[in-house]
C-alpha cells in the first residue's frame, strides 16, 4: 500500500505539474477553437442573397393606373430618379449633391452614404 | 475619397433611407509604417472578415461610441514595399480609415489609408450602365434639354426602384396600393407574392405589379407566415414613397364616399 507522499517538496512538484497540464489543456482548446473559428462561413454580403419570389396569390393590374418605372413621362422619370455617380476627389458628397441639383435645376437632392474624407 | 455616390433627385430622397444601411465595397490603398512581409499582411487582413467592434475615428461625422460593424470579405490584391492594395466588403458605416489603423495595430508596425474608391453602395455599382460623372451629367442635361429626347435622359437617370432592388420585396394587389400611400399597415389579402428571407422586423419594401416602390416597410412576421396567413397585419409603413391617389381607393368609409362614387 502506498502511503500519501505529503512533504513540502512533493507538494510543490505536484501544483507545477498541475499547471503544465491546465496550460496544455488551454492551448490544446485555444488552437482547436482558432481552428474551428477559420473554417467558420464568413457572413454573407447583402448583394450575394439569393432571393425567390413566392406567390401566395395571382391578380391582374389595371393600367389605367400607374406606369411602369421605366415607362414614365421624363418629367416624372426625374422626379422619381437616382444618379449613380462617379464621386471625384475634392469636393465633399455633400457638395457634390448640390451641384447635381445645380445642374439639373432641381428643389431636393440627396445622397445614398456619405463618401467621408 | 472618389467612387460610386449615388445621388436621388427630388421625390426619390425618400428611399434614400434603404441605401444608407446598405452594404458597401471599397479598394483600398493602406501604406505601412514598416515591412512586415506579404503572409502576415494576407493573414491578418483575413482575421478582419467577421464581426468587428469599431470606434468611430476622431474626425468623423457620428457620435465616437463603440460599435460593432461586419466586414463580409477582404480580398488582398498587391503589395509594392509598403503600399498595399485590398478589396473590402463591408456593412454601412464601417470606416475603413479606422479599419486601416486597426490591421497596422493587430500587424504592429501601424498603417494608415493613403486612397479609397467605393466599388459598390447597397446596388449601384461601379462601371455599370448609368455610372457617370458630373460632367456627363451636365452634358447629357444639355443634351436632353435641347433634343428633348427620353432616351438621354434614361442615359444617366435611373429609377428610384433600382435603389431598393436589394430590399426583399412584397407585391401587393391594386386595391390595397391607395392604403398604404394614405399610411394603413399592409394586411395579409393583400399580399400577392413575396421573396424569400423576410424575417420579423427586417426592412421590405411594398412593390405594385407594375414594379413601381410603393413603401419601405418594417415586416410584421416572416416569409413563411405570411405565406400562411389569410388575415392579420404583415407589415407596418416606415416610409411612403409614391404619393396618395396615384390608384383608386381600394376601401369605403362612410356613406358620403359611396354618394360620391
Amino acid at each position: 500500500m502506498r502511503l500519501k507522499d505529503t512533504s513540502p517538496r512533493n507538494l510543490a512538484h505536484t501544483a507545477r505539474r498541475n499547471i503544465v497540464l491546465k496550460l496544455l489543456y488551454f492551448s490544446a482548446f485555444f488552437y482547436a477553437y482558432r481552428s474551428v473559428a477559420s473554417n467558420m462561413p464568413r457572413s454573407i454580403a447583402p448583394w450575394e442573397i439569393q432571393r425567390k419570389l413566392q406567390v401566395k396569390a395571382e391578380d391582374k393590374t389595371n393600367p389605367r393606373y400607374g406606369c411602369k418605372p421605366e415607362e414614365r413621362p421624363a418629367e416624372e422619370f426625374m422626379r422619381y430618379g437616382v444618379i449613380n455617380l462617379d464621386k471625384t476627389a475634392g469636393p465633399t458628397s455633400h457638395e457634390v449633391a448640390a451641384w447635381v441639383k445645380r445642374i439639373l435645376k432641381l428643389q431636393h437632392v440627396g445622397h445614398g452614404g456619405t463618401l467621408e474624407a | 475619397m472618389t467612387g460610386v455616390l449615388p445621388v436621388t433627385l427630388e421625390e426619390s430622397t425618400k428611399s434614400v433611407q434603404a441605401l444608407l444601411h446598405s452594404g458597401k465595397e471599397y479598394i483600398c490603398l493602406m501604406k505601412l509604417h514598416g515591412e512586415p512581409g506579404e503572409e502576415k499582411v494576407r493573414s491578418v487582413l483575413k482575421e478582419f472578415e467577421d464581426t468587428i467592434y469599431q470606434r468611430p475615428p476622431l474626425r468623423a461625422r457620428v457620435k465616437r461610441q463603440l460599435r460593432t460593424r461586419t466586414i463580409y470579405y477582404s480580398d488582398f490584391f498587391e503589395m509594392d514595399g509598403r503600399n498595399v492594395l485590398f478589396k473590402v466588403g463591408c456593412e454601412g458605416g464601417t470606416y475603413i480609415r479606422k479599419l486601416c489603423y486597426d490591421v497596422g495595430e493587430v500587424l504592429g508596425c501601424g498603417a494608415h489609408m493613403q486612397e479609397l474608391r467605393r466599388t459598390r453602395a447597397g446596388p449601384f455599382v461601379e462601371g455599370d450602365a448609368g455610372f457617370v460623372t458630373l460632367h456627363d451629367v451636365a452634358y447629357w442635361f444639355m443634351k436632353w434639354q435641347e433634343q428633348k429626347d427620353e432616351k438621354v435622359l434614361r442615359n444617366f437617370v435611373q429609377p428610384m426602384e433600382k435603389s431598393l432592388a436589394l430590399v426583399p420585396k412584397v407585391h401587393v394587389r391594386d386595391s390595397a396600393v391607395d392604403a398604404v400611400c394614405h399610411g394603413a399597415n399592409l394586411t395579409a389579402p393583400g399580399v400577392l407574392s413575396l421573396e424569400t428571407g423576410i424575417s420579423k422586423g427586417s426592412m421590405i419594401a411594398i412593390f405594385t405589379l407594375k414594379g413601381e416602390a410603393v413603401a419601405l416597410a418594417k415586416a410584421i412576421a416572416s416569409t413563411d407566415e405570411i405565406l400562411k396567413m389569410d388575415h392579420g397585419i404583415v407589415a407596418q409603413a416606415l416610409r411612403i414613397l409614391m404619393p396618395r391617389g396615384t390608384y383608386p381607393k381600394g376601401w369605403r368609409s362612410g356613406k358620403r364616399d359611396v354618394q360620391e362614387n
